[in-house]
C-alpha cells in the first residue's frame, strides 16, 4: 500500500473518490481549480480511465465533508499525485465493474469492454452500465493500485487540449465565490491591525452605528457587519479604530539586502567541508518582497448553524484550512464544514485563508447569520502574505577549461512556507492567542522552500549551500508560485551565463557541457535553434539576446526560456521563446496556458514588481504603487510543447518562473555588457549599473 | 429612486443615489459579471459601458445615471467576443474576463479591424494577473474576424 501515491494512500476507499448515480459519474477530488485548469485535466483522466464521456461527469472538488483530503492544493503535485491518483481509483473501478458484469454474463472479463459506461461484448451492448451494476459493486473498499490503467495508445481523451470546463460559467458572469449569496447573508469587514502587534484602543462604535451597521469584537478582533456592501464599506471609513503597540518599520527593509543583518537560522547542507583552492567567481542575486496581487481581492463566506461552522473559500486546502480554524477558534475539526469556492488566481497562498478565517471568526459571533467577507484592494496588498525577499550568493571554483568544479551558495531568505496554525492574521488578535514558534522550514534540497532548485541540475562536481532562515521579516510572507526557486534559478542561470563569459565560451555551449539529463540538453538546444541563437551578435548593443534552464525541483517539469530584449534606460521585451518537457501532457493547452502565463507572471516581477515599506508597514496599497506587466508590454512568445507521451506526466504549472527572470537578465547583460542581478531589473537599475 | 436602462431593460434602482454603480448592479441586480476588483478604477474587472461608452463602474454613482443605457457582461453574451475567448481558451482565473468582453466589445464597435497594436492600446488597462494576455489578444482579432464575416453574410442576404 505504501507504493500508492500519497492522495490515495492518504485516501484508500474508492467510494470517497467516485459515486455512480442516475447516469453520471460524481468525482471528488481533493485538488481544487484555482485557475490553472486542474478540473479538467483531472476530468481527462478519470472519462479515459473509466471509458466514459466527459459529459457524465459531476465534479466536487474540495470539500471536507464530501471530498478526499489531498492537503493543499500546490507545489506542482496536482497531476503528479493527485491525477495518479485519481488514474488508478478509477481504473480499479473499471476492472470491478468488468468483473461483476463478467460473472452475470458468463464471460471472461477480456471478452468485454466499456464504451461510455456501457458495458460491452465483442462490441455488442450487454444491456448492463455501470449504473444497473452499481448496487452490485461494492466500493465501499480500499484500493489496491493494482488494476492496470491504460497504455498511452489507449487514450482517447488523455492527451487531447480539451477545453476547460469551468470557462464558460465564469464568462456568463458567475461561478466565483464572490457572486455566491445566501439568505439574510450580512456583509462583513475585519479591522485589520496595521502592524502585528498592534492592541485595539479604540473605534468609533457610534459612528458605524449611524451607517445602519454594527461592531462585533473579541479581544483585539473587531468586525463590521452591514446588510450591502455599499454600507459596509461607509461604515468602515466611519469606523476610525486607534491602535496601540504599532512598530516602525522602514522604507530600507523593503530590500533583501536588509535581511542579511538580521539574525537567521542557519543550515548547511549539501558537500562536506570547505571548496578548494583555485580560481573562483562570487556574485549575490536578490528579489524584494513579491505580492501575489490576485486580481479579485479574497473573500469568504461563513455561517454558523446547527452546531457546525460552514465555510466557502478559494484556499488552496479545504483541510489544512479547516485544521488551521479549529485550532484557532478551539473547537472539534468535525464541527466545522469546508467547502471550495473559485476564486481569482491565487499563485500560492495570498489573503485567501485568511479572508476565510475572518468570516469563520465572524461567524462564531453572529450565530445563525450567514456573513460574507470580501477584503479591499488595498488590505490585499497590505495584508496578504507575500512572497518573500531573499538573496542567493554562489561562489564557484573553477578548473583549468573555466567550468565550476564546486558550488558554495548561501541563501537569506524569510520563509517561503507560512501555513501553520496560528499564523493567519485573526489567530493572533483572539483573546486565547497563543505565542507562535519561529517559523518551520525545511532546508533539504527536495522539495526544498527557500532552498529550492539550489543545487543546479548541471553536472558540477561538488555543492554545498548554506540557508540563512530569517524568522523577523517585516511583512509576513509564505508561498509564491515558484518559492525559492524563482531566485535560485534566476540566480544560477545568471551566474552561469557570467561564468561562460569569464571563460570565453558561449553561454548555450557552456551549458550543454555540463549537462548530460537528454531530455534537457534537446530542450536547450531546440531553444537555441527557434530563437536563432547562432546569429547573438556582440555584448553591449543595447538588443540582447539570454537563455536560462532549469528543471523545476530537479524532478518535475522543465522549461528552457530565451529571452530577446532592448535596453535603453528601460527594459522592453522583444520576444521570448520557451520549449518545455512534461514528460505525458494530459492537456497540452493547458500545460501550453501554464507556461505561457508563468513567462508572463515571472516577466512582470523581473522587471517591475516590489513591495514597498515605510513606517505604517506595508506602503503598498493599490495598482498605482504596484505596477505589473500590461497588454501593450507582452511581447510575441513563442513556445514549444516537447512533451514526451511515454514518460510520467510532470507539475508544469511553476517551472517557467526562475528560467524567464533569468533569461531576460541574462538578455540584459548581453545588451548591456553589464550585469544587473537585483530584481525588479528597473529602469533606475539599469541607469544605476550604466554610471558604473 | 434611479431609473436607467440595464441590458436593454429598464430598471429601478432603489440604492441611494451615492451608490456605485457596481454596487448596484451587483448586490441590487445580481448581475455578478460585472467584477469587483480593487474599487478605485485602477484595474478594469468592473469595465461597463455606458451609453457604449467604456467606464468602471466602481466610480460611477447610480444617482448620475438616470436614464442611461447600462451594458454589462450579461448583455454582450451573444457577441462574437465570447466564443472567441472561448476558443482561443483564453482565461485562466477568469476573474478579469468581464471587463476584457467589455473593453473588446466597445473597441470592435469603434474599430470593426483593430491590429494587434490597437487591440494593446485599447485593453492596456485591462489589467491579467494570470497572464492570459497573449491568447486574449487573438480572441479579440478572431471575433473582429467573426463580426465582419457575420456581417459581410447579412449584407449578401439584403435585397
Amino acid at each position: 500500500m505504501s507504493d500508492l501515491p500519497k492522495s490515495l494512500a492518504d485516501n484508500p476507499r474508492l467510494d470517497r473518490w467516485l459515486r455512480f448515480d442516475a447516469g453520471r459519474v460524481q468525482v471528488s477530488v481533493g485538488k481544487v481549480e484555482i485557475g490553472q485548469g486542474i478540473s479538467t485535466a483531472l476530468a481527462q483522466i478519470a472519462a479515459e480511465e473509466l471509458d466514459v464521456s466527459l459529459a457524465r461527469l459531476a465534479w466536487r472538488a474540495g470539500d471536507t465533508a464530501l471530498a478526499p483530503d489531498e492537503g493543499s492544493t500546490s507545489s506542482s503535485l496536482s497531476i503528479e499525485i493527485g491525477g495518479a491518483s485519481l488514474r488508478l481509483v478509477c481504473a480499479e473501478a473499471r476492472a470491478l465493474f468488468l468483473a461483476e458484469a463478467a460473472r452475470l454474463l458468463n464471460a471472461a472479463p477480456e471478452e468485454l469492454d466499456v464504451e461510455d459506461g456501457a458495458i460491452l461484448r465483442d462490441g455488442s451492448q450487454t444491456g448492463h452500465d455501470y449504473w444497473t451494476l452499481a448496487p452490485r459493486v461494492d466500493l465501499a473498499r480500499d484500493a489496491t493500485g493494482l488494476a492496470p490503467v491504460k497504455p498511452r495508445s489507449a487514450h482517447r481523451i488523455v492527451g487531447t487540449s480539451t477545453p476547460r470546463r469551468d470557462l464558460p460559467q465564469k464568462l456568463a458572469g458567475s461561478g466565483f465565490v464572490h457572486d455566491m449569496v445566501l439568505p439574510g447573508m450580512l456583509h462583513a469587514r475585519v479591522l485589520r491591525q496595521p502592524r502585528p502587534a498592534a492592541t485595539l484602543a479604540g473605534v468609533n462604535e457610534a459612528a458605524i452605528a449611524r451607517h445602519g451597521a454594527r461592531l462585533v469584537r473579541s479581544g483585539d478582533f473587531a468586525a463590521i457587519l452591514a446588510p450591502t456592501a455599499a454600507i459596509l464599506a461607509e461604515a468602515v471609513q466611519a469606523a476610525r479604530p486607534r491602535w496601540d503597540n504599532c512598530d516602525t518599520p522602514d522604507a530600507a527593509m523593503a530590500e533583501a539586502g536588509w535581511l542579511a543583518s538580521q539574525p537567521a537560522d542557519i543550515r548547511t547542507r549539501g558537500n562536506e567541508g570547505t571548496a578548494p583552492a583555485g580560481r573562483s567567481h562570487t556574485a549575490t542575486y536578490s528579489r524584494p518582497y513579491i505580492s501575489h496581487a490576485s486580481l479579485g481581492p479574497s473573500c469568504a463566506i461563513a455561517h454558523e448553524h446547527d452546531g457546525i461552522l460552514e465555510v466557502w473559500s478559494h484556499v488552496q486546502g479545504v483541510y489544512p484550512f479547516r485544521a488551521n480554524a479549529a485550532g484557532t477558534l478551539q473547537r472539534n475539526p468535525e464541527t466545522i464544514i469546508v467547502h471550495h469556492a473559485h476564486g481569482p488566481g491565487c499563485y500560492g497562498h495570498n489573503g485567501a485563508d485568511d479572508a476565510a478565517l475572518d468570516a469563520a471568526i465572524i461567524a462564531t459571533l453572529v450565530p445563525g447569520t450567514p456573513v460574507r467577507v470580501l477584503w479591499s484592494r488595498a488590505d490585499e496588498f497590505a495584508h496578504a502574505p507575500a512572497g518573500t525577499a531573499m538573496q542567493t550568493s554562489l561562489r564557484a571554483v573553477l578548473d583549468e577549461a573555466g567550468y565550476p568544479i564546486d558550488i558554495t551558495a548561501t541563501i537569506t531568505s524569510g520563509v517561503h512556507v507560512n501555513r501553520a496554525p496560528g499564523r493567519l492574521l485573526a489567530s493572533r488578535t483572539l483573546p486565547n492567542a497563543q505565542p507562535l514558534p519561529p517559523p518551520a522550514e525545511s532546508s533539504d534540497p527536495y522539495p526544498g522552500a527557500g532552498t529550492r532548485n539550489i543545487v543546479p541540475y548541471y553536472d558540477i562536481p561538488a555543492v554545498r549551500y548554506v540557508h540563512h532562515l530569517v524568522a523577523g521579516t517585516p511583512i509576513r510572507t509564505s508561498a509564491l508560485r515558484g518559492l525559492g526557486a524563482v531566485v535560485n534559478v534566476f540566480a544560477l542561470e545568471s551566474f552561469l551565463d557570467e561564468l561562460a563569459d569569464l571563460a570565453g565560451h558561449d553561454p548555450v555551449a557552456y551549458r550543454l557541457h555540463m549537462l548530460s539529463d537528454p531530455r534537457a540538453r534537446r530542450l536547450v538546444e531546440r531553444a537555441a535553434t527557434i530563437s536563432n541563437w547562432a546569429s547573438r551578435g556582440p555584448a553591449g548593443t543595447g538588443i540582447g539576446l539570454g537563455l536560462a534552464f532549469a528543471r523545476y525541483k530537479n524532478r518535475s517539469g522543465y522549461a528552457c526560456v530565451v529571452a530577446q530584449v532592448e535596453v535603453d534606460r528601460e527594459i522592453r521585451l522583444r520576444h521570448i521563446w520557451c520549449t518545455a518537457d512534461s514528460g505525458l501532457a494530459i492537456n497540452p493547452d493547458g500545460v501550453r496556458a501554464q507556461l505561457e502565463g508563468g513567462i508572463i507572471q515571472a516577466a512582470s516581477m523581473a522587471l517591475k514588481e516590489q513591495l514597498r515599506i515605510d513606517s505604517t508597514g506595508t506602503a503598498t496599497r493599490s495598482w498605482a504603487d504596484y505596477p505589473i506587466l500590461r497588454f501593450s508590454e507582452i511581447p510575441p512568445i513563442d513556445i514549444e510543447l516537447m512533451d514526451e507521451p511515454d514518460e510520467p506526466s510532470l507539475g508544469m504549472g511553476e517551472c517557467t518562473m526562475g528560467p524567464t527572470a533569468a533569461a531576460i537578465a541574462n538578455a540584459t547583460a548581453h545588451a548591456l555588457g553589464l550585469r544587473l542581478r537585483d530584481m525588479p531589473l528597473t529602469r533606475e537599475r539599469v541607469m544605476a549599473v550604466a554610471r558604473g | 429612486m434611479t431609473t436607467l436602462t440595464i441590458n436593454g431593460t429598464a430598471r429601478t434602482s432603489a440604492s441611494p443615489s451615492s451608490t456605485k454603480l457596481l454596487d448596484v448592479l451587483r448586490d441590487e441586480f445580481r448581475l455578478t459579471g460585472t467584477r469587483f476588483g480593487c474599487g478605485e478604477e485602477q484595474c478594469g474587472a468592473c469595465l461597463v459601458l455606458v451609453d457604449g461608452v467604456p467606464v468602471q463602474s466602481c466610480g460611477r454613482e447610480i444617482g448620475a445615471l438616470a436614464g442611461r443605457a447600462v451594458t454589462t457582461v450579461e448583455g454582450l453574451q451573444a457577441h462574437p467576443i465570447i466564443a472567441a475567448l472561448l476558443a482561443e481558451q483564453a482565461g485562466q482565473c477568469g476573474y478579469c474576463l468581464s471587463g476584457m468582453v467589455v473593453a473588446a466589445a466597445a473597441l470592435l464597435a469603434r474599430n470593426t479591424s483593430p491590429t494587434r497594436g490597437e487591440i494593446a492600446t485599447a485593453l492596456d488597462a485591462q489589467l491579467c494577473r494570470c497572464g492570459a494576455h497573449p491568447r486574449i489578444l487573438r480572441a479579440v482579432e478572431r471575433a473582429a474576424v467573426e463580426r465582419a464575416a457575420v456581417e459581410r453574410a447579412a449584407g449578401e442576404l439584403r435585397p
